[in-house]
């Protein structure tokens, strides 16, 4: 077992001891997961998080002055710290807890409605997810500016010389994913942060595919916002965050009124309170929150140079191995991306391939996996992912190979 | 035929085949024998919707028996519309809304009931029924 999978440090049998989920069967065969792009499996350590709190200190946070209400207030804002050290935020209260990567990105979309009229520019990229997409449309509706697309390439990568072109409009914001969901690749975001800074525009990054990947550093790439979702990276769903500069969370109005966000509340006038609980109305999802900090810490105790290098391993091997297949046609960069491969096989659709794999055991995504625009440039109505994460194989690859060519025997 | 024997006949050849492979290819073949739909019903407002793959289901009434024509990009959806044609195509306008689709079941393609699955095969149905009850009333009228 451990020869295919030799060529790094990492001991990858032993890593998915820690997935229980992993030993679990489908349709008779073993699981094999390959949708980490939608979602990553959750590792023994932080489902035990979840269990403690709930088992030990579940309370509401930040009003008790009962103990439970303590020791929960106190994990909740340790993670919050978690977080802010893993992004290398400047400050704890630049780092929001929000429900996951939408909520984030509305939160800012709904703060720019109020500093955005006709005579303005966004511009958004056509590498997109729909959730970086729709609340800009959204947002543009309501102010009057004009939403303008950096286009790609034909190799599925951003147009930079457009980009250079489209900043002579003088944006006041630029949308852009560090990663793309749909076909993997790397967008330059330290280059196209600087350049929107030349005009003035501010950057918001949406790092929920590079956040499994790669350890951002918030203050290096001087980006103005940042947004993930907790569950891409081995945590819970239903946390993500907002990392913001201070001046920016400052200048932001709070996204929704309620609870924990006020601190003087007369009917005449609310004061709000200070960061980060401006933008935290209401109870917040405290157990998420605390089990999104021991997903970071988890991956950082494998640590992100390992886990790169070894997907990068399963990304070669698989997409060797996927290219000697008749008909195969794989989408997007082959360089400098993650480890997905967006494919089709000609004469088979996309969907009957993935329905086939299922009943092999094969989690893999079809369709368009929110981000229309782009298959609508490749002209596909939909296409198959793999994604790959640290705790999968090459032997998994091998079995996912085979069942791709029993299913296009089948299909054709 | 009587709806209740094509049903009938259905689970028998269904029965034949022990394993899920054997299953499914005969859904692909009998989704590769659909008769071709009329190109000009290939229309958007034709499209089933709540499919990750793209059918086209068209009704006529001929002799006060409804006749589905249906194409798929995808074959597996092809072969679960070819199936629902076989029972449905040719019936009563009434006897297609008082058929359940418990045969579905018992073919050993349970899965596909689902409302949550991406197939569509609900959304299927219920077209079926909507052009069933469409050509009851006109019927009537």
């Amino acid at each position: 077992m451990k020869d295919l999978n030799s060529n790094t440090p990492f001991d990858v049998e032993k890593v998915r001891m820690d997935f229980p989920i992993l030993s679990r069967t489908v349709n008779g065969k073993p699981l094999i997961y390959f949708d980490n792009a939608a979602t990553s499996q959750t590792p023994q350590q932080v489902i035990d998080v979840i269990v403690d709190y709930y088992s030990n200190y579940n309370a509401n946070i930040h009003r008790g002055v009962h103990t439970l209400s303590q020791e929960a207030t106190d994990k909740y804002e340790e993670a919050r710290q978690t977080i802010q050290k893993h992004f290398n935020a400047e400050h704890t209260h630049e780092i929001i807890f929000t429900s996951g990567t939408t909520h984030s990105i509305n939160l800012v979309a709904n703060g720019f409605a109020s500093f955005l009229n006709k005579n303005d520019t966004v511009l958004v990229s056509a590498l997109e997810h729909h959730s970086n997409i729709v609340p800009w449309q959204m947002l543009c509706e309501k102010t009057k500016a004009t939403l303008k697309v950096i286009p790609m390439t034909s190799e599925g990568t951003l147009d930079m010389t457009a980009y250079e072109d489209l900043l002579l409009l003088n944006p006041k914001l630029v949308f852009v994913n560090h990663i793309s969901n749909a076909l993997g690749t790397i967008n330059p975001i330290e280059e196209m942060i600087q350049k929107a800074h030349l005009v003035g525009a501010a950057v918001l990054v949406d790092g929920a595919q590079a956040c499994p990947h790669i350890k951002p550093d918030v203050q290096a790439l001087d980006v103005d916002f940042y947004v993930t979702s907790g569950h891409k990276m081995c945590g819970p769903t239903g946390v993500g965050m907002l990392y913001a500069k201070e001046s920016w969370l400052h200048k932001l109005p709070p996204y929704q009124g309620g609870g924990e966000m006020i601190s003087d509340v007369t009917f005449e006038k609310t004061t709000y309170a200070d960061l980060p609980h401006k933008f935290e109305a209401g109870t917040p999802n405290i157990c998420g929150g605390i089990a999104f900090g021991a997903a970071i810490d988890y991956m950082n105790s494998i640590g992100f140079e390992v886990i790169a290098a070894y997907e990068h391993e399963l990304l070669e091997y698989a997409t060797e191995k996927l290219n000697a297949i008749e008909g195969m046609q794989i989408y997007g960069p082959t360089t400098n991306k993650t480890s997905v491969i967006s494919f089709n096989i000609e004469g088979v659709h996309a969907y009957d391939l993935g329905t086939i794999v299922d009943k092999l055991g094969i989690a893999i995504r079809t369709g368009q996996h929110c981000a229309q625009p782009i298959m609508d440039f490749f002209k596909v109505s939909g296409t198959a992912r793999a994604s790959f994460c640290f705790y999968n194989t090459k032997e998994e690859i091998d079995t996912f190979v085979e069942g791709v060519k029993k299913a296009s025997m089948m299909l054709r | 035929m009587n709806i209740k024997t094509i049903q009938a006949d259905l689970i028998d050849e269904f029965c034949m085949f022990d394993d899920w492979m054997d299953r499914y290819e005969h859904m692909i073949d009998l989704g590769k024998s659909l008769p071709l739909i009329n190109p000009k019903f290939k229309t958007e407002d034709n499209i089933i919707k709540g499919c990750q793959s793209k059918v086209w289901l068209h009704a006529d009434l001929e002799n006060e028996k409804v006749v589905f024509t249906a194409d798929s990009d995808a074959i597996i959806t092809k072969g679960i519309v070819a199936i629902l044609i076989r029972v449905f195509s040719n019936q009563s306008p009434n006897t297609i809304l008082n058929t359940n689709t418990n045969f579905i079941d018992e073919i050993g393609l349970k899965e596909h009931l689902s409302p949550t699955r991406a197939n569509g095969l609900v959304s299927m149905v219920k077209k079926i029924k909507m052009y069933a009850l469409a050509y009851q009333t006109q019927i009537e009228l």
